[in-house]
């Protein structure tokens, strides 16, 4: 216990303040720059939070004249732009490059330089987009900042609809983010295929490292387009290129097409890694190894195939052939298979085994129920013809809120609550994260189950108002409700981290008796990891050390 | 651990309290595409309900049964890696329901996209501007706007509306909810739906795909009469508009403020295609795309400042005296 609290930080002899900042700023350490990827994304989850509670204002009540459209087409821009880029991929980013040379025994990165520019061009990315606010404005009323939607259809970005240069803000902002995380993408794979410690064959990856490979693989496939997509929206803004004006053969429909193969898989880079975490989780507090270990590894790399298909099932309304269509009803839907097996698998691990409901088990059993729900409700938008309703309307918009809140968000408390004692040496409060928990469950119900019903009753997103009459008031009055809860939820967490931080229990290496390389080294871990490089046998190495009578390596 | 069901619940309760009360229900549907999707829609719902039933309750079991007792030294339970058999299970049956629901979906996306267009049917081109609607019957040589006017069609003598979707500017989406799933009007890029309805009455929609700062006010009405109405209605909008001299003066301000520069008025050499035609004026209930009733009053406040109705609508602020206004205003309510 002495050497972790030794190297606790706020024991360690007071550096000058530029000293930390230089420390910080210029390091290639996979831990500090994980580190700060999350803390990063976490100031933009609150900002995209209160953009939130700004819109869900507006929407309580018919007729609201709260907000202008032209602020709130803004704020559901840059809503949805933050969450996808600025929050959803630095956090889970950092979580990666964090725990990936932990779990495989390796000192860093294969590129820690090539690391820590990732994560600046990310950093820089988010800041530029929210410079729009302050240098948007070059053209009176041309807005200060995007207002586009997050998927800037054409020809709504074309200079004659969108002058000024917010809409280049947007589009440059992720241009830059986009080369970081391309970045992210080659050192994961270059790491994980590179720098596994002897004995560490690919089977016997811990299932962590197995999704974030695939998430790497499928970076590179699927941002690159997007990038494409942006430059020849550049160059159509600025050198009077016709890749997306209709009225000099460009096409409009050649940007959805570029702009959802990007977009449909980029939904899987957001969410494997966080199946990666519940992998992790759930057998650990399960006290079981994890169910059918090669079929979860198989199906992660088909669910990162086949995701490279589905794109069109975002375009079921732009009159595509009928053949086009049901094409892609049936390779949407056979991602259905794949996920089955995992949720399957997650539930065989937790049968038959003694289940301790600590908080990170909590969010973990809180995903698996709600992304359930939210794949069989992706299974009613994949069937074409029950999409030629739903599509663009708010049960989209519930659907996936569903994946992005009740699933990602959820595993990443989850993941928050289990590794901050490894990254901190203290544990989080166990009380404060049941109250985290129940009430974030009910502010998540409360908001979100409620927003299907509206779009079921024909209300399209992206309106600013609505008027009275159509039988929307009280649901979007209650989805408004909710994101009270889900705020105080927020804040709960946010005090928790502080608290514990300061005055938490000291965790230990190992305060889960968990089973993957992490935690046998100290917590939070030196600059250099392991001592000794280690060595491994089976799938859990400190399953082995811990039950030398009966090791996993005798099944594998 | 009520908590998984609860979704479902809410959802059943909504949708059964919701169908009386929204004209927009997707579950009331009142035209064959929309009734199409409808029984698609059910049958789906009734699989993944039982899929969700049988999935969350497994995992409501689990998660209470295989609860830690607290029986603190208890030892690990046992381990179990893995069982290729159930793997095969749970791989197999899913691709049985994948089959049936795309071989189910497939069956409607042909009937209802393949659909062979009859003789006697009428067409109507639908052109969306940022942001109102224009329609155009080519048969009848009439161009009109923001209301759709469509005949009933009788199942045992159909008379549907085949719509051809265009764009004048940006994307926009077509969705009448009780009549047909959405399409989207892409600029050099023309679609085409259509519509059946049953019974007549208003249908009310909007546009579905996000077009700049007035999406939200760029409703669709679809007014569906009898074969006689609707005949009645089209012999109407064909007359040339009626210019009386008691107006005279507003119908010069028309042309002297430039009006005539985006809006049409048959019969005058008013013939500006960038706003909505005005011939007919009068015989529309709303004014603003269906943003607020058309009554004098209103129609005054939108000629002086239409971003009182609608803040992001290109049509600009009349630089107009009182006196003006006044007269505009009593020259355009004797559009009929």
């Amino acid at each position: 216990m002495a050497a972790s609290t030794d190297s606790l930080p706020r024991f360690a002899a007071r550096k000058n303040a530029l000293a930390v900042i230089y420390e910080w700023l210029g390091t290639a350490d996979h831990k500090k720059i994980g580190l700060m990827y999350i803390v990063y994304a976490l100031v933009f989850l609150v900002v995209m939070g209160v953009e939130a509670v700004l819109m869900r204002i507006q929407l309580a009540h018919a007729n609201s004249s709260f907000l202008s459209p032209e602020v709130f087409n803004r704020l559901f821009t840059l809503h949805g732009t933050t969450g996808v880029f600025f929050v959803g991929m630095p956090i889970l980013f950092g979580f990666g490059n964090y725990l990936v040379p932990l779990m495989i025994g390796a000192r860093d990165m294969a590129y820690p330089r090539l690391n820590a520019f990732s994560f600046w061009m990310t950093a820089f990315g988010g800041l530029l987009l929210y410079a729009s606010f302050f240098a948007g404005n070059s053209v009176a009323q041309a807005g200060i900042a995007p207002d586009v939607g997050w998927f800037a259809y054409a020809p709504l970005t074309a200079t004659a609809f969108s002058p000024g240069h917010s809409t280049d803000y947007w589009n440059l902002a992720l241009l830059v983010a986009g080369v970081g995380s391309i970045s992210g993408g080659v050192n994961f794979i270059a790491t994980i295929l590179g720098l596994r410690c002897p004995g560490m064959t690919l089977s016997r990856m811990p299932l962590l490292v197995w999704m974030n490979l695939v998430m790497g693989g499928l970076v590179l496939v699927t941002i690159s387009p997007l990038t494409a997509a942006q430059l020849m929206l550049l160059a159509d803004r600025y050198l009077g290129a016709h890749f997306f004006d209709p009225q000099a053969g460009g096409s409009v429909v050649m940007w959805m097409h570029f702009f959802w193969i990007f977009g449909h898989p980029e939904v899987y880079v957001l969410i494997i890694p966080c199946f990666a975490f519940i992998s992790e989780i759930v057998p650990v507090f399960s006290r079981k190894a994890i169910f059918g270990y090669p079929a979860m590894v198989a199906a992660t790399t088909s669910i990162g195939f086949v995701s490279l298909g589905v794109w069109a099932h975002h375009l079921f309304t732009i009159g595509m052939p009928s053949y086009g269509n049901a094409f892609f009803v049936l390779t949407t839907m056979v991602v259905a298979v794949p996920t089955g097996i995992k949720i399957f698998n997650w539930l065989a691990t937790m049968w038959g085994g003694r289940i301790r409901f600590a908080t990170p088990m909590l969010f973990a059993v809180g995903f698996l129920f709600q992304f359930l729900i939210g794949g069989l409700t992706g299974i009613m938008l994949a069937t074409a013809p029950f999409d030629w309703q739903l599509a663009n309307s708010y049960f989209v918009v519930a659907h996936f809120h569903y994946v992005i809140v009740g699933g990602i968000l959820f595993s990443i408390f989850a993941a928050f609550y289990y590794w901050f004692p490894k990254m901190t040496g203290r544990l989080l409060n166990e009380t404060l994260g049941k109250w985290n928990f129940w009430i974030l469950l009910v502010g998540f119900h409360l908001t979100f189950d409620t927003m299907y019903v509206p779009g079921l009753l024909g209300m399209p997103r992206r309106i600013y108002t609505y008027e009275a009459g159509r039988g929307w008031e009280s649901w979007n009055l209650i989805t408004s409700i909710g994101v009270i809860f889900q705020g105080v939820a927020v804040l709960i967490f946010v005090y928790n981290m502080v608290w514990s931080y300061l005055r938490g229990p000291l965790a230990g290496n190992d305060p889960w008796d968990a089973w993957t390389l992490e935690w046998a080294t100290t917590s939070p871990p030196p600059e250099y990891n392991f001592a000794q490089t280690p060595a491994v046998r089976s799938r859990r190495p400190l399953w082995d050390i811990k039950h030398p009578e009966d090791p996993d390596s005798k099944y594998e | 651990m009520a908590w998984p069901a609860l979704p479902l619940l809410v959802l059943l309760a909504a949708t059964r309290a919701a169908a009386l009360a929204s004209p927009t229900n997707i579950f009331a549907p009142a035209s064959t595409p929309a009734h199409s999707i409808y029984r698609l829609s059910i049958f789906e719902l009734e699989v993944l309900g039982a899929i969700f039933v049988v999935v969350s309750s497994l995992l409501a079991y689990a998660a209470i049964r295989f609860r830690d007792g607290r029986q603190e030294g208890q030892a690990e339970p046992p381990q179990i890696y893995g069982s290729n058999q159930m793997e095969l299970a749970w791989t197999v049956l899913p691709v049985l329901i994948v089959v049936v629901l795309f071989l189910s979906s497939a069956q409607v996306i042909h009937r209802v996209q393949d659909a062979p267009e009859p003789p006697g049917s009428i067409e109507v081109t639908a052109v969306a501007h940022r942001f109102w609607w224009e329609y155009r019957y080519p048969q009848l040589g009439l161009v009109v706007a923001n209301e759709l006017h469509v005949p009933v069609s009788d199942p045992s003598r159909p008379t549907p509306t085949y719509i051809h979707l265009l764009s004048a500017d940006v994307d926009h989406s077509f969705w009448v909810p009780r009549l047909a799933g959405k399409t989207d009007l892409i600029p050099n890029h023309p679609n085409d739906m259509w519509i059946d309805p049953h019974q007549s009455g208003l249908y009310l929609g909007q546009c579905a795909q996000y077009c700049g700062t007035e999406h939200a006010k760029m409703l669709l009405r679809v007014y569906v009469q009898s074969r006689d109405e609707f005949d009645r209605w089209a012999q109407g909008q064909q007359q040339p508009a009626v210019t009386s001299s008691s107006v005279a003066v507003g119908s010069a301000l028309f042309i002297s403020k430039a009006c005539f520069a985006c809006h049409t008025i048959g019969g005058t050499i008013a013939a500006g295609k960038a706003g909505p035609d005005l011939t007919h004026l009068m015989s529309r209930d709303t004014i603003g795309s269906g943003s607020v009733p058309n009554t004098p009053d209103n129609l005054q406040k939108w000629v002086r400042n239409p971003a009182v109705f609608k803040t992001g609508t290109l049509m600009p602020a009349q630089d107009l005296t009182d006196q003006e206004l006044q007269q505009i205003v009593a020259y355009l309510v004797t559009l009929r």
